[in-house]
């Protein structure tokens, strides 16, 4: 009787550790949330979406960041999408079972979690030191290398997903295959592929590593792409390291909207991905 | 009768010809296609081929000033060009290990909740809060640690710290005050917290493989659920579990924004954990803009460097276990 008690003491130890592993898992989720919301909503207001980013102690906004946060993202995503949605594509239909294909997948998974900080010095490398300065085109280049292999991924496993028949079905039909690529496969798995995108989105809109010593940062408004740009994650860092009062508190406005736009992404591409049947 | 044969001959030839015609269209939108998904496919070869080229070029002045020497000295002086890596990579161990020696097992302990445990309603939500987690971008977890955490470790936390090991050999080298708040600990802390969902979220995918007749036999004969769990569900995932974990530590070596705000940027090999150090990421984002002189420039991207050959290889490991992990699932 002594060993099915201790049996079931050790049962309720260990299983009641696990339950409190997850809530404190999940604590932390609700502590950071409230912490941005407590610290970070009483400066939002309309000022941080119309005004420039003001000098110490000034006040003054966000726009020029979230305006250079907009652009480079959306290049970023423009130039990684196509190539990430390609070379997915050649993995899950032509060369399913090739030597190659397994190598990229491989090199892909590296990819997907290397340090992003190691990506800003490639670029500050290829670009930047050829270019002679920093600029937005070459921020938006880093954040594309970081999307590409969020977009093979995605667009690999949402492609196989789609059953065999479909395909053979199209091909009965005298199809080429590149027809039955793009308008069956594609179609099938659109949903998933959307959410890729949009998880790639996600991804990259907190990136800051890798825009350091890329695209820099300006105090002043910009869209010239051969300039230095501003972003949100870069103006958080500088403002939050700052001893300056008003700039903190516009970092934590800064860190606010972050958060929320990523969370927000994140959970729509699910509900997306959720209703496509796939996941 | 002869017009009729000619007529049809000639209809004959055109529909041959309009097929050719097509076909040959089908076959080069076709080979377009094909070509243009396999140059995609190789130019992913090709940003990693161009990382490891492009660092290394950059790292060639560092290389040859320094040689291997680089990689043991901890001398970091920008004013005398003098650099070593030792400080940084020591950082960088140190912080990912007082990191991993926290979020495995909770994370292990979630991925049991989740598969185990949580009632079915509640599995979904969960799951995904513990995704969401770790979708923050690490420049919130930086700010929230500068101002949020570290302040609180300072005053609630390292006096107490201090305090009980103080009398304790070794251990009180370790914890020697006075509590700064930013430091190796809180980089610990923090990194923890990051790499937390990562490796619950894999522990759930690979518990989730685990057949349930084998679970179900457990129970047949009479375990409880902590034995099921201890003794069929982990030795049946241990490698998958093992790459959780290494794809954990692969983010939380290269982990640079949040480290960058509480580590203290201190050049420096500190003799207690809640002294000021840095790391390979830190010391990059925080001095690199500000590097002046090829040198300086160099030695940072030799740190780059070491850092993704570091990772590259606890990441190649993680990969390989886990796909071990599949090949036995099927």
């Amino acid at each position: 009787m002594a060993i099915y008690d201790a049996r079931r003491r050790s049962n309720g130890i260990w299983l009641a550790l696990c339950y409190a592993s997850a809530a404190f898992g999940l604590g932390w989720l609700v502590i950071i949330l409230a912490t941005l919301l407590w610290r970070g909503f009483g400066g939002l207001s309309l000022v941080v979406f119309t005004q420039n980013t003001p000098p110490p102690d000034e006040s003054g906004g966000l726009l020029n960041a979230i305006v250079g946060s907009l652009i480079m993202t959306g290049l970023g995503v423009g130039i990684g999408t196509p190539l990430g949605l390609l070379a997915g594509t050649y993995m899950a239909e032509y060369g399913r079972h090739s030597k190659l294909t397994f190598v990229v997948r491989f090199i892909n998974d590296i990819l997907l979690s290397a340090p992003s900080i190691v990506i800003g010095l490639f670029v500050y490398q290829v670009m930047v030191t050829r270019m002679g300065h920093f600029s937005g085109i070459a921020g938006a280049v880093a954040l594309a290398v970081i999307v590409v292999p969020v977009v093979v991924r995605t667009t690999e496993d949402m492609l196989l997903l789609v059953p065999g028949p479909l395909r053979e079905a199209a091909s009965a039909l005298g199809l080429p295959r590149s027809t039955v690529i793009r308008r069956v496969a594609y179609k099938a798995a659109r949903a998933g592929l959307i959410t890729g995108v949009l998880l790639a989105v996600a991804r990259v809109s907190g990136e800051t590593a890798p825009l350091l010593f890329t695209a820099l940062n300006n105090q002043f408004f910009s869209t010239n792409l051969n300039e230095p740009m501003a972003s949100l994650p870069a103006i958080i860092f500088q403002f939050a390291m700052s001893p300056y009062a008003a700039w903190q508190s516009l970092a934590w406005s800064g860190a606010l909207i972050i958060t929320f736009a990523v969370l927000g992404l994140s959970i729509f591409a699910r509900v997306l991905g959720a209703r496509g049947g796939t996941r | 009768m002869a017009d009729i044969a000619v007529e049809s001959g000639r209809v004959a030839y055109d529909d041959a010809a309009r097929r050719a015609r097509v076909l040959n269209a089908f076959r080069l939108r076709d080979g377009t296609f094909h070509a243009l998904t396999l140059s995609a496919a190789i130019a992913v070869l090709l940003i990693l081929g161009g990382v490891i080229i492009s660092l290394i070029e950059g790292s060639m002045p560092a290389i040859k000033a320094f040689g291997f020497g680089f990689l043991v000295s901890s001398a970091w002086n920008p004013v005398t060009d003098q650099y070593g890596a030792l400080s940084a990579i020591y950082g960088t161990l140190v912080t990912s290990a007082i990191a991993m020696l926290i979020a495995v097992p909770v994370g292990i302990g979630i991925g049991i909740f989740l598969t185990e445990l949580c009632p079915d309603i509640l599995r979904r939500p969960i799951g995904i809060a513990v995704e969401l987690l770790a979708g923050i971008p690490s420049i919130i977890y930086g700010i929230w640690g500068l101002f949020v955490f570290a302040p609180f470790l300072q005053q609630h936390f390292q006096p107490g710290l201090i305090a009980l090991f103080s009398k304790v050999p070794v251990l009180n080298m370790l914890f020697a005050g006075p509590p700064y708040g930013i430091g190796m600990l809180t980089a610990g802390f923090i990194l923890a917290i990051m790499v937390l969902p990562f490796v619950a979220a894999i522990s759930r995918d690979v518990f989730d493989t685990v057949p349930p007749l084998l679970k179900e036999a457990g129970r047949g004969i009479g375990c409880t659920t902590w034995e099921v769990v201890r003794k069929v569900i982990i030795p049946y995932t241990r490698v998958g579990v093992i790459g959780g974990v290494m794809l954990g530590l692969g983010r939380a070596l290269g982990e640079t924004m949040a480290v960058t705000f509480v580590i203290g940027n201190a050049d420096v090999i500190p003799h207690s954990l809640l002294a000021p150090g840095t790391t390979i990421s830190a010391a990059i984002a925080n001095e690199f803009t500000e590097a002046v002189g090829d040198l300086y420039t160099s030695a940072l991207i030799e740190l780059g460097l070491i850092l993704f050959v570091i990772t590259f290889f606890v990441l190649a490991i993680a990969r390989f276990m886990l796909m071990r992990l599949e090949r036995k699932a099927g």
